[in-house]
């Protein structure tokens, strides 16, 4: 009968002697040097030349197909790439974690442009559903419509949508900025951790349902107020960086922030229990 | 003899607690719970542009942003007693060195917070860097 101990085989993160570390829970003992070289881009990335451009027909493309062939030409130095005919692709544009200057020519499908770290894209038609989930930096505009889970999720960077988008915008989001020039659905905001959403025109009920933190601008009508969701004062600094930011967002320049609604969470869900960890110690 | 020791643990923990980067009073559920809740600063405080550091500048410039984009989000806080900076990308606390002066202003703080995540994260001596040679698949 076989030893299956012998059998096993050492992956090559067990090799590096990755999974000896003891797992306690405790913060990683790292220092920062302050004396680390001038370097903006993650190490092992792609050195782009945004005057570099070039054109990509994905019409006969799978979306697979099309992102590998987007990362093919980011590691010849191509910093500007214009997407011609994506055709509503779902999928297409994800993972994308360099800079890079992309421009899509019509519109695409479902989970669009996920789990980007960097690149500045912008879309000339509307997206499908979870456009820009779990973006982490760099700067996403759509100049049409979007629709539900509009950037869900995200870390950080800026998501721009010049039209309306559907509901649950930026649910679970735990930072970066979502710009609505439209108008947004019901639940927005929803269980939103931290990071902002600023809404120019109207937005549905339940706004901001079960936000834990970070805070919500609407310029219009409120449908409803979701549960812990509660007005806040709008400062000269909110009103200063909201200024910014629409400039920034290309939409909404001559808005006046100074009649918008500001949003936090009233934190009344916060249901911390000391008792909690004595109880899991007992059920362990 | 271990009513003791949690003793002493009890002691050492409000000692460090004392130190804390961006201290603030108390809230009545905090009281009430007998725990802190929440973050270790203000994550809705917005970043004061005019602060910004030269070095920040080149980065937005060489990233072809407009303004500070993901790092809006980034503030200096604490871990031990020390001040510190979260990276998402190691899900640690990267601790400041001692041998850096901080201001005594939290918008300052927090621009001195990015500029040293952004060397942590960008340099090859990063955690990330091992783990993409182990995991990388294509």
């Amino acid at each position: 009968m076989a030893n299956l101990k012998n059998v096993t085989k050492k992956t090559k993160a067990q090799a590096m002697g990755m999974h000896t570390e003891v797992l306690t829970g405790r913060t990683q003992q790292k220092f920062f040097n302050p004396d680390e070289a001038e370097n903006f881009y993650y190490f092992g990335t792609y050195d782009v030349d945004f005057n570099k451009r070039t054109d990509l027909d994905v019409k006969n493309m799978t979306a697979a197909d099309a992102n590998k062939k987007i990362d093919n030409l980011m590691s010849q130095g191509y910093g500007t790439i214009v997407i011609k005919n994506p055709q509503g692709k779902h999928s297409i544009g994800v993972g994308i974690l360099n800079k890079l200057n992309l421009i899509f020519e019509g519109s695409l499908g479902y989970f669009g442009m996920g789990s980007c770290d960097g690149p500045t894209v912008r879309i000339n038609g509307r997206v499908g559903w979870s456009c820009a989930e779990n973006l982490m930096a760099g700067k996403v505009v759509i100049e049409k419509n979007a629709g539900s889970c509009f950037g869900a999720a995200i870390r950080g960077g800026d998501l721009i949508c010049k039209g309306s988008v559907g509901a649950r915008t930026g649910i679970d989001m735990k930072g970066g900025t979502i710009i609505i020039g439209g108008d947004a659905g019901a639940f927005t905001g929803f269980m939103m951790q931290r990071g902002r959403i600023i809404i120019l025109g109207d937005v549905g009920i339940n706004l901001g349902d079960s936000m834990y933190d970070g805070t919500i601008f609407v310029g219009g009508e409120i449908g409803s107020y979701g549960s812990d969701a509660v007005d806040s004062e709008l400062t000269k600094s909110d009103q200063d960086w909201l200024k910014r930011k629409l400039k920034v967002a290309e939409i909404g320049e001559n808005f006046d922030v100074s009649k918008m609604k500001k949003i936090v969470a009233g934190k009344k869900l916060w249901n911390y229990d000391n008792l909690e960890p004595t109880e899991k110690k007992g059920a362990i | 003899m271990v009513k003791k020791k949690n003793k002493k643990k009890v002691t050492k923990s409000v000692a460090v607690k004392d130190q804390q980067l961006g201290k603030k009073k108390e809230t009545a559920r905090e009281k009430m719970i007998g725990q802190s809740i929440g973050y270790r600063y203000d994550v809705n405080l917005l970043p004061d542009y005019t602060k910004i550091t030269p070095f920040l500048k080149k980065y937005v410039e060489a990233m072809g942003w407009d303004d500070l984009n993901w790092l809006e989000d980034v503030h200096m806080g604490y871990e031990e007693g020390r001040p510190a900076v979260f990276c998402r990308n190691a899900n640690g606390w990267v601790t400041i060195p001692k041998s850096i002066k901080l201001p005594n202003n939290q918008q300052d703080r927090d621009m001195i917070a990015r500029e040293l995540l952004v060397k942590f994260q960008m340099s090859p001596k990063h955690p990330l860097v091992d783990l993409k040679k182990a995991y990388l698949k294509f």
